[in-house]
Parts: C-alpha cells; structure tokens; sequence
C-alpha cells in the first residue's frame, strides 16, 4: 500500500465527502470526517517518512506515464504541507463537533462536514500534483468548498464576506489559468517538471513573461498578498469558529506553496529573480502589509477579525522570506508556513471556544477571561507569545530565520521592519492579555469551555511550544526543502 | 400554464427524445464526442421543461430531492470506486488497465462506469440546482 500513499491521502476526503452527504444527524457525518482526517495524517506523516528515505516520491494518474498523464510528485516541500494541511484537519475535525453544532445547527451539520472534506481534497490535492492545469482544478474544488463553508456562518454578513471572497477568488483562479494557458501555448506542455525543463531556452519571449505576471498576480490574491488582502478580514471574522481555524492555518498556506512551486520550481530562480524584478515587486509589499496590517490589528475591537489582520501580516513574513529568493530566506519562509498555521489555529480556536460560552468574539467578551476560562485564557497567552515571536515557542523559530536570511544579504532596513512588526504584535496580543488579566468579567457565572473543545486546542498550543524547543524536525525539512528548490526542483 | 396548450404538446413531445438523445450522448462518448458532463445537462435539460411546462410540484414527484441527493453522491463514489478497484486489482489509481485480462477491454469498462457516473452526478445536481432556484419563491 505504501506505494499508493498520495493517492490515499486525496481518496479518504474524496470517498468521504459523498458519503457525508447522505448521513444524517451531526455525530456520524463528524465521526466520519474525523477518522479520514486521521487517516489522511497517518498517510502524510508515512509520505514524508518515505521522501526523507528515498527522495522525490512519483505516482503516476491511472498508469499514464508524464508528461501526458498527470502525475503526484512528492518532495520535501509538498511532503511537509501535506503534514501541516492533514495534521490541522486532525485537531480541528475533533474540536468542530461541538463548536459546528452550537453555530451552524444539526440539521446543517452534513452539509458541513461534505464541504469541509471537500476542502481538506482540494487543499491535499494542490499540494500533491505535478500538473499546473490540475493544480487549477483542485483550487476551484477547495475555493468552492471555501465559499460554502463562509457562507455558513451565524452572522449575515457572512454571505456578504463570502460572496467577495468569491469575486475575487475566481479573479485570482483566472489569472492563473490564463499564466498557465500562456505556458502551455508556448511549450505544449502543463507537467510541472517538464515545463521546468522547457522554459529556460523561451524564456526571453513576452509571453512567457506575462504568463509569470499573471501566474505571479493570480496566487497573489489567493494567498492575500497587501494589497490583494481585501477578501480576508471579512470572509475569516465572519465564517463559523471551525472553519476559521482551519482556513487560517492551511488556505492561504497552500497559495504559497503555490507560487513557491512555481517561482523556484517552474520558472527557476535566475528567471524568477534575475531576469523579472520579482524582489524588488514582492520585498516592498510584504514589508508595508506586515507594517501596515499589524498596524491596522492594533484597533479592531473584534478579535477574531484582529488576528485575520495579523494572518495578512504573517502572509507578510513568509513572501518576504521567499522574495529573498535565497536557500535561508525559503527555508525561513517554509518554516513560517508550517509554524503560522500552528499559532494561527491555535488562536482561532481559542476564539471558538470564548464564542462558544460568550456568545461574541470582541474585546468585551474577552474581559476576565483569567477567572472564568482560565485554560482558555492561558491558550490565547501562549499562542499569542508564539505570534510575537518569544523564544521556546514556534514564532521565535520562524522569525529567527528570517532575520538571518536578511542579515546574510544584509538587508539593515528589513530586520527593523520585521522587529517592528513583532513590536505591533506584543501591542495588539497584549492589549487582549490585559482585557483577559485585570478586566471585570462581562458574565462572571460563565464557566470555562468543555473539554471537547479544549483538547484540541491544547494539542496545538503544545505543537507550538514542542516545535520550538525542538526544531530538528521542521528545520531540516524545511532547509532540505529548500535546498531541493533552489536546485531547480526537477529530480528526475 | 394551462392555456399553453400547444407549448405542453409540444414539450411533452419533446422531452422523451431529448431524454433518448442524453443518454446517446452518454454511451456515445466511449467512441467520440459525448460524455457525462454533456449527456447529464442535456438529461437534465428534459426535467427542466418538464418543470417549466407543468410546475415544481409535478417534476418533484417525478424526481425527489431526496432522490436527487443520493444519485448524486453515488455518481461521485462510482467514480472514486472505479479507481479503488483499479488499485484493488494491482494498478495504479484509476488504471483501468487492470479492471479486466485484456487491457483494452478493461479501458472500455473502466471509461464507462466512469462517465456513468459523472453522468449521474451531473444531471442529478442541475437538477437539484434548477429545483432549488425554482422554489425559492413558494418557500417564503
């Protein structure tokens, strides 16, 4: 079975989501999402094991041979995304029963789960292909699951938040068909590593150029690059506690490897940075989106909707890092990947569960959360502390490296943007610390969250301190990774 | 709608045809042009006139949404089955190859359990679709 491994991890979420459709009730279509979640990470976690062992993993779709079939390549850098996508749906399928049947209702519980496993696919299978052109199917399978899931939020203006996400996600998802239709006219091919190999000797026409243009744009949006981030504040405040913390951890994560894949991968790094001016687009944007988005955090009063502005600004660290176009800044970058979608669901979750006892996500519901959801309270402060980037925890990890890349090209300005951005974040982590420590509770009779909702959240705010002690684990990946990118990626 | 007479003549004329020619579509998209995708929106379409012709009501006795649900869910697992049992008898994921001694008979059955059931998917989901649309109006 272990040579089937990344077709599993796309078939228990495909094979699921039909079944879920038919179940009825909340429990069963939930208990089903959960073991698949659970099978899906075991295959990850196997699929990673077996690229660590034997390198660059092929499977070749219904036996055709690439570049005609398509097929699943598997590397360091997908092997490691899998993990994240799969591991995130592990903690927070457990962790939705309670909080989805509070939210969304029973009845609409089916429904929920079908979408929800629609998007765990779609997100799997992005991030496990070969193929440019079903890299655009699979990201209309995970956008549209997206869209549905938005929409089901309590309050009304999700189907507003959804409904722009949805604009603009079908902009970004058309650019990118029309970088690749261009590729593909010009090298009559739309297998990843063939085009890696076809591109160079064209590279010089103006079509490829624009091809890398509209490419570059349309993942742009998708992952919500300042100023492509609009459709985010909204769509993540707005959308049922469950579906934030996975969104916010994994969606515009994939988008990134994405544009990663492609970048270093398709057009190579002397293209992508020597012949287009990709540093000087990226390096100007990241740093005034994680500038002006933590700025702009400081001041929500809905916290939910201030840690989506910060997610724009972590979206910032990680372009920055792979703009750098260097081995350190990827690795930098790929770690930051991993260890965002850690603190970030962690911190979504948290606010599911003080939804879930107050009833809202502001400030005010926030307010001696100490005294009456104390393990609540402590989630937020380590998963916060994670977000600043205090030392033991997976923030400090990221963001050292970071810093390093910078000081090997010796970028001065960049590593003061990058402290003042964790500056802004001790701002808008710590005012919501001093709410929970000295404010006087809104409803001191409420009590603290039940436990289906807890362990979960506590495994990921373990994740993230266990990731920053020991970083043997995603350090290496991530600079082997790296290191498989920067070598053009193609390893036959 | 009743004085439409020769409109409901004429659609119910009609729809057994177009219903004949979805599923030529259908079978016929193992030898050329044709498929699923086409066969089940054309499927669909004969629903859609039946709906516009005689009412909501009508064509949901015909074809319940409870129904619909169900085809439609079996399509997608007919499909991602197909590929199961692929993998079950030695292949890869949705090599047909294996789904029978000679190679290329085992294309032929591999391609149109496939297309039958996207078909199901498809004109099960455009109908479900146009019902949902259509009885926006009388719910409220």
């Amino acid at each position: 079975m272990l040579a089937h491994l990344p077709v599993l991890v796309i078939l228990a979420p495909l094979l699921g989501a039909p079944v879920a459709s038919l179940l009825r009730g909340p429990n069963w279509p939930w208990l089903l999402a959960t073991l698949l979640s659970w099978f899906a990470l075991l295959c990850s976690v196997l699929l990673l094991i077996q690229v660590n062992a034997q390198g660059t993993f092929i499977y070749t779709m219904g036996g055709w041979e690439a570049p005609w079939g398509i097929e699943y390549r598997i590397d360091f850098a997908n092997a490691l995304l899998l993990v994240l996508i799969t591991g995130l749906a592990s903690v927070v399928l457990p962790y939705a029963r309670l909080s989805v049947e509070h939210e969304i209702g029973a009845d609409r519980c089916p429904l929920f789960y079908t979408a929800l496993l629609l998007l765990i696919l779609g997100l799997c299978g992005i991030t496990v292909t070969g193929d440019a052109f079903n890299v655009f199917v699979f990201l209309e399978v995970s956008s549209l699951a997206t869209y549905t899931l938005i929409a089901m939020g309590r309050d009304r203006r999700a189907l507003t938040a959804s409904f722009s996400y949805l604009i603009m996600g079908t902009i970004g998802a058309t650019f990118y068909l029309i970088g690749v239709g261009f590729l593909y006219v010009m090298t009559g091919t739309l297998n990843m590593a063939d085009l890696a190999e076809r591109l160079p000797a064209i590279s010089d026409s103006s079509t490829v150029r624009t091809a890398f243009a509209f490419i570059v744009t349309g993942i742009c949006l998708k992952l919500a690059l300042f100023p492509l981030h609009l459709w985010l504040p909204n769509a993540y405040t707005y959308s049922p506690s469950a579906v934030t913390a996975f969104l916010g951890a994994t969606a515009t994560k994939v988008a990134v490897y994405v544009l990663i894949r492609f970048v270093f991968t398709i057009f190579g790094v002397e293209f992508s940075f020597g012949a287009e001016p990709l540093a000087e687009i990226l390096v100007p944007l990241a740093i005034i989106g994680l500038l002006s988005a933590s700025t702009v955090s400081i001041m929500q009063p809905n916290i939910k909707r201030m840690l989506a502005y910060s997610s724009v600004a972590q979206i910032g660290y990680i372009v920055l890092g792979l703009a750098m176009g260097t081995a350190m800044g990827l690795t930098a970058s790929l770690l930051h990947v991993f260890n965002h979608g850690l603190m970030k669901g962690a911190l979504f979750m948290v606010m599911g569960a003080v939804a879930y006892r107050m009833g809202g996500t502001s400030i005010d519901d926030m307010r001696g959360l100490a005294k009456t959801m104390p393990l609540t309270f402590w989630a937020f402060v380590l998963g916060g502390l994670s977000l600043i980037g205090v030392p033991l925890t997976v923030g400090f990890v990221s963001k050292w490296h970071l810093i390093l890349a910078a000081l090997e090209l010796g970028w001065w300005p960049v590593v003061v943007a990058i402290l003042a951005g964790s500056m802004l974040a001790v701002v808008y982590v710590g005012r919501v610390v001093e709410a929970g420590f000295f404010g006087e509770p809104k409803d001191a009779t409420k009590r603290e969250a039940p436990w289906g909702l807890l362990v979960p959240l506590w495994v990921l705010v373990i994740a993230n301190i266990w990731f920053g002690i020991d970083t043997r684990l995603t350090v290496d990946i991530a600079e082997a990774a790296a290191a498989q990118l920067m070598a053009g990626g193609v390893v036959r | 709608m009743s004085d439409h007479l020769i409109l409901r003549i004429v659609g119910k004329f009609l729809i057994p045809y177009i219903l004949l020619f979805g599923l030529y579509v259908q079978f016929h998209g193992d030898f050329g042009p044709g498929g699923g995708f086409q066969a089940g929106v054309i499927f669909a379409s004969a629903f859609v006139i039946h709906t516009l012709l005689f009412g909501l009501e009508s064509a949901e006795r015909i074809a319940p949404q409870w129904i619909l649900k169900i085809v439609a869910a079996s399509g997608v697992l007919i499909y991602a089955l197909v590929g199961v049992a692929a993998m079950l008898m030695g292949g890869n994921y949705l090599d047909y190859d294996f789904l029978a001694a000679d190679p290329i008979a085992g294309q032929h059955i591999g391609i149109i359990l496939v297309e039958f059931g996207v078909g199901l998917t498809v004109a099960s989901v455009m109908m479900l679709l146009f019902f949902t649309f259509a009885g926006r109006g009388e719910a409220s």
